[in-house]
C-alpha cells in the first residue's frame, strides 16, 4: 500500500500578514489625500481644442474656472452656447462678480496670482469668447489659460 | 484563572481597507490642466486713442467668419502660419520688408542681442470659431517657441524646455518677448 508522506511543516511556511493593513492603509491615505472630488458637475458640453504649446496649470488652488459650450441638457435649455460658473449657467454679465468672488474666497498674497481657465467647447463662436474676455479684462483677471488637450501627433516638446 | 480580555478579530481589516482603498483609487482625478496661457492687456480708458506702431513692424492676422486666414493680405493657412511668423521675426537689418531691429543688452545672458521689433497682431471675428482661434494661438506659440529653442541651443546646447537656470530662462524670454498683441473687438466680417 502506498502511503503519503504527510510533509512536516518546517516552520516559516506562512507568511506573516499582520502588517498587510498597515500597507493598505498607507495607500489608502495617499490617495486620500491626493483625490480631489471634482467640485462642479458640468452643464455644458466641453470638447476642449487640441494644441501642441501647452503649458501645465500650477497651483490648482489658485486657478477659477469658466466653462463655455452647448448645454448638455439641450431639450431643456436648448442648444445655444451658454456660460457656466460654477455649478449654474450664468449671463455675460454675472462675470465681473464672479472674478471678484473668487478673489474674496483666497488669501489676501495669492490674488495676484489667480488664473482663469477657459474652458470651452471647440464648436464654439469666438463672439462670446471676446465677451468673456473683455468682461475679465474689466474685472482685472488678467491672466487667462485656454484650456486645450495635448495634441498627439507632431514634434515632441516637453 | 483570569479571565481573557475578549479578542478582536483583525483579519478583515485588511478587506475593509482594500474596500476604502479601491473607493479612492476611483474616485482620484490625476488630470492635469493644460491649456495655452496668455495676458489679456488692461482695458483702454480711450479706445480711440491708438498707439502708432510702424507698418513694417507689424504682421498683421485676421481670421475671418469662415475660419479663414489672411497675413498682411494675403491668404495664409494654419499650416503655414508658424513659417510665416517665424520668417517675419527673423532678424534682417537692413530690409526694409521686414521689421526694424533693435540690439539690446540682456543682462541675464551677459551679451547683445538684436531683438526684432515685429508684432504680431492677431484679429478675428465674432463668428470665427474658437477651434480655430486656438490653431492660430498655437501656431504663433509655436513660432515664438522655436525661436527660443534655437536661441538656447545656440547659447547653451540644449533645448528651452530644459534649461533649469532661472536667469537664463528670464534672458532668454527677454530676448524674444512673445509679442501677440490682439486688437480689440470688432465685427471683420467675412465672405
Amino acid at each position: 500500500m502506498a502511503r503519503f508522506k504527510i510533509k512536516k511543516d518546517r516552520g516559516g511556511g506562512t507568511i506573516n500578514t499582520s502588517s498587510l493593513p498597515d500597507i493598505i492603509f498607507m495607500l489608502l491615505f495617499f490617495f486620500m489625500v491626493t483625490t480631489t472630488m471634482r467640485e462642479v458637475s458640468y452643464k455644458v458640453r466641453l470638447n476642449l481644442p487640441e494644441a501642441t504649446e501647452i503649458q501645465k496649470l500650477e497651483k490648482k488652488s489658485l486657478v477659477s474656472y469658466i466653462y463655455v459650450g452647448p448645454p448638455l441638457n439641450s431639450r431643456i435649455f436648448g442648444t445655444n452656447t451658454r456660460i457656466q460658473l460654477n455649478d449654474q449657467f450664468a449671463k455675460i454679465d454675472d462675470i465681473q462678480e464672479f472674478v471678484a468672488r473668487e478673489r474674496q474666497s483666497r488669501p489676501e498674497s495669492d490674488r495676484k496670482l489667480i488664473t482663469t481657465s477657459l474652458k470651452v467647447d471647440s464648436d464654439t463662436r469666438m463672439g462670446i469668447v471676446t465677451d468673456i474676455k473683455q468682461e475679465l479684462r474689466k474685472a482685472g483677471a488678467f491672466k487667462i489659460n485656454y484650456s486645450s488637450r495635448k495634441k498627439a501627433q507632431r514634434r515632441s516638446r516637453r | 484563572m483570569a479571565r481573557k480580555a475578549p479578542e478582536i478579530n483583525a483579519g478583515s481589516m485588511a478587506d475593509i481597507a482594500f474596500l476604502l482603498l479601491i473607493f479612492f483609487l476611483v474616485t482620484t482625478t490625476m488630470d492635469v490642466d493644460t491649456g495655452i496661457t496668455r495676458r489679456l492687456p488692461p482695458p483702454v480708458e480711450d479706445p480711440d486713442q491708438d498707439i502708432d506702431v510702424k507698418e513694417r513692424n507689424v504682421m498683421k492676422v485676421l481670421v475671418n467668419s469662415r475660419d479663414r486666414l489672411m497675413v498682411n493680405g494675403k491668404e495664409a493657412f494654419v499650416e503655414n502660419l508658424k513659417e510665416i511668423a517665424k520668417d517675419f521675426m527673423a532678424i534682417h537689418p537692413d530690409n526694409p520688408e521686414y521689421p526694424e531691429v533693435q540690439a539690446k543688452f540682456i543682462e541675464e545672458l551677459n551679451r547683445e542681442i538684436v531683438t526684432s521689433k515685429g508684432i504680431i497682431s492677431l484679429k478675428n471675428d465674432r463668428g470665427t470659431s474658437y477651434k480655430m482661434y486656438i490653431a492660430v494661438q498655437n501656431e504663433l506659440a509655436a513660432a515664438f517657441n522655436e525661436m527660443k529653442n534655437e536661441l538656447s541651443i545656440e547659447l547653451y546646447g540644449v533645448k528651452y524646455s530644459q534649461l533649469v537656470d532661472e536667469r537664463s530662462i528670464k534672458g532668454i524670454n527677454k530676448a524674444i518677448p512673445v509679442r501677440i498683441s490682439e486688437a480689440e473687438p470688432q465685427d471683420i466680417g467675412g465672405l
